[in-house]
């Protein structure tokens, strides 16, 4: 049975904080999509689009006719663990330090035999369930987990490593004004955050969530707006050291495209908030949380954005505003890059239509606070990158996977007759 | 130099006439005026370091600033609004520098702005003020002193539901100081000429459409109004020379005689 972690002590001002290490992160080009596929949460292998075989490990060729043709989908995670042992030294430093290491393989029911992490709550011989996740490298590895749940198994030093989960970490949300901020700071007190910052931006003009957010308890209010460069870097300063979890909510939205707006200002207040913001933010906070990614049980562990679904493909109703999220999107993979080396993890959430004022002339469906509350803190305890909010999104992703040509075609819309 | 200057010079130097800064620091947390979201909105002073003795710069530091025209302690301009849009001379630098430098008085309605914070200023308030100091003289700008620069965060704009609650003239108050005074402009210390529920008065936003419509100019989040005199200091509130610009950001001074206050 998993030991229930225990509440970090404070910080021992006298010791050194441990610095990152990386678990080895080259893969083969054809072992990416497992890396894909755990960046949603997804167990996927490689299936012989001639034969039918499926394969492990990842190849080029299919090992039972030869065939290069060998589409990822996704098969059953179920299987049955063979043998397994306990590492106990290593000469690489991630694993070196977090000795001993559970591993094992499992007889998948779709066929191969797997090499895999295992959870230290798996019986020998028992049924498993494989989780195909990303390790701190950002690649993915599998891991063997009991087929029913176990009490407090999230709390595993294995599957921890792993994963973003917020219990007992402390949380900054980005924007007190957002009307997702109030369902976001309390799913994040349920899931045991220890602490949980709100920024608040404009202090000298009320807001509805505020009595809300005041409601929750235990919310810590900063003076912070992601445009004013110097609340961000002051803020960044006092309590960068202290996020271990950042959740960046700012959004200025505003509807139209570009022939409808007439002028640039709403425009620019939308790249000002949405791009400019997270690049204030990673500058100022990015620094600190890097050089926190391995500080224990309340390690800085991710990095979540809300972004519109139209990041991927332009809605003309929201022209400028997709734009903006455009931008934003590309530089969170900018900061996958940069907080590789750190383990520090990126976590993209995209959302269709919101339930909110901006949206009120739109159809639903759309997307509640809570529902986005969810995915954030079920995107953070399975470790995703990658989380689609809502049947909008969700869709939007499915066909942009499909032809992102036909999306654009279909979302730019236009034509007579 | 001619006699008056000299005098000045020596009054300035030996404290005899002093000057009080009349203006709030440009700080990003300063509050602007707020519209309905689906209207352009005021831009708010914002701050970028081009370098700082660095990699950037070695042995220089510089910012770039941005704001609106509107932001902070400001000048209003004929041409900021409608009714002031064909004024001659209507633009920042169109307007006759001498317009810049003048004769101030400052009405008293600190007790009756803390009593009420919609306290509008009307002629009789005006007419009673006149008893005690005077006409107020042609041409003078008029500053509505209502102490609001003590206020900060939330209190300032005092926004509710229902909107802002500021003190400001009322309709037939701003009518009177224009047509039957005919002041150069008028000065508050909230965050425009008008009162916060001021676009329930008529017309809508009285001081804003009576001052500007007369080729008068405005001043607002002005600060300091405690120390000048009801009559007697000189206020001097150039904005900056924008092409076409219907308003500036602005040092306002005053140069008050030391016993005057």
């Amino acid at each position: 049975m998993t030991t229930p972690l225990t509440p970090p002590p404070r910080k021992d001002p006298q010791k050194r904080t441990v610095s990152p290490t990386q678990p080895p992160g080259m893969r083969s080009r054809a072992s990416l999509g497992l890396s894909a596929a755990a960046a949603e949460g997804r167990f996927a292998l490689q299936a012989c689009a001639e034969c039918g075989k499926v394969q492990y490990p990842p190849r080029d060729a299919c090992s039972g006719c030869l065939s290069t043709d060998l589409p990822w989908r996704d098969v059953s995670p179920s299987g049955t663990l063979l043998a397994e042992t306990t590492i106990r030294t290593s000469v690489n430093l991630y694993f070196r330090e977090r000795a001993p290491w559970r591993t094992g393989s499992v007889q998948l029911d779709a066929g191969p035999v797997i090499l895999c992490h295992v959870h230290n709550d798996c019986d020998r011989n028992g049924r498993v369930v494989i989780w195909n996740r990303l390790d701190r490298s950002g690649q993915a590895v599998l891991l063997a987990v009991p087929e029913e749940r176990t009490p407090v198994m999230e709390d595993d030093p294995q599957l921890r490593a792993m994963t973003s989960d917020p219990k007992h970490r402390r949380a900054l949300i980005t924007d007190a004004r957002n009307p997702n901020a109030p369902a976001l700071a309390a799913a994040l007190k349920q899931a045991g955050a220890s602490m949980i910052f709100v920024a608040e931006a404009e202090s000298w003009r009320p807001y509805p969530g505020r009595k809300a957010l005041e409601g929750i308890g235990g919310i810590e209010f900063l003076q912070m707006d992601v445009t004013d460069t110097s609340s961000v870097q002051r803020m960044a300063g006092e309590y960068g050291g202290k996020t271990d979890i950042l959740i960046n909510n700012a959004r200025f939205i505003r509807p139209g495209g570009a022939l409808a707006r007439g002028d640039v200002a709403f425009a620019r207040d939308e790249m000002e908030v949405n791009y400019l913001g997270l690049l204030r933010l990673a500058q100022a906070f990015g620094p600190a949380m890097c050089g926190r990614a391995a500080d224990g049980v309340n390690s800085a562990v991710a990095w979540v954005n809300i972004l519109s679904a139209w990041s991927l493909s332009n809605n003309a109703e929201f022209g400028c505003f997709s734009a903006s999220n455009a931008a934003a999107y590309s530089l969170s993979q900018n900061l996958r890059a940069e907080f590789r080396p750190s383990g520090l993890r990126v976590m993209n959430v995209f959302t269709g239509p919101t339930e909110d004022s901006w949206f009120q002339p739109v159809p639903p469906p759309k997307v509640t606070p809570q529902a986005i509350a969810r995915s954030v803190i079920g995107g953070l305890r399975d470790g995703l990158e990658d989380v689609w909010c809502g049947d909008v999104a969700k869709d939007m992703h499915e066909r942009f996977l499909q032809n992102p040509k036909i999306l654009e075609r279909e979302m730019t819309g236009g034509g007579q007759g | 130099m001619s006699d008056a200057l000299i005098q000045l010079a020596q009054a300035l130097a030996d404290g005899s006439v002093k000057v009080v800064d009349l203006t709030h620091t440009l700080d990003p947390d300063f509050p602007v005026i707020i519209l309905p979201p689906e209207f352009g909105q005021c831009a708010r002073f914002r701050m970028e370091e081009i370098s700082a003795y660095d990699h950037r710069g070695p042995a220089w530091k510089w910012h770039n600033i941005t704001m609106s025209e509107h932001t902070g302690t400001h000048f209003d301009a004929p041409n900021h609004w409608i009714s002031g849009r064909d004024v001659p001379l209507n633009a920042v630098d169109e307007i006759p520098v001498d317009m810049f430098v003048g004769p101030v008085v400052v009405i008293d309605c600190s007790a009756e702005a803390t009593e009420d914070e919609d306290f509008t200023m009307d002629p009789d308030f005006i007419r009673a003020w006149e008893d005690q100091h005077g006409r107020i003289p042609e041409d003078a700008w008029v500053l509505m002193r209502t102490d609001w620069s003590k206020r900060s965060g939330a209190p300032y704009l005092n926004m509710r539901e229902d909107g802002a609650h500021s003190p400001g003239p009322s309709g037939d108050g701003i009518r009177f100081l224009v047509e039957e005074r005919n002041i150069r402009g008028f000065g508050t210390e909230t965050v425009g000429t008008d009162a916060g529920q001021g676009m329930h008065l008529s017309p809508p936003y009285p001081a804003h459409f009576t001052l500007h419509g007369a080729g008068k100019y405005g001043l607002q989040c002005l600060s300091n109004l405690d120390q000048l005199p009801p009559t007697g200091a000189v206020l001097m509130a150039a904005p900056l020379k924008i092409k076409n610009g219907t308003g500036s950001p602005l040092r306002v001074l005053a140069m008050v005689g030391k016993d005057a206050t």
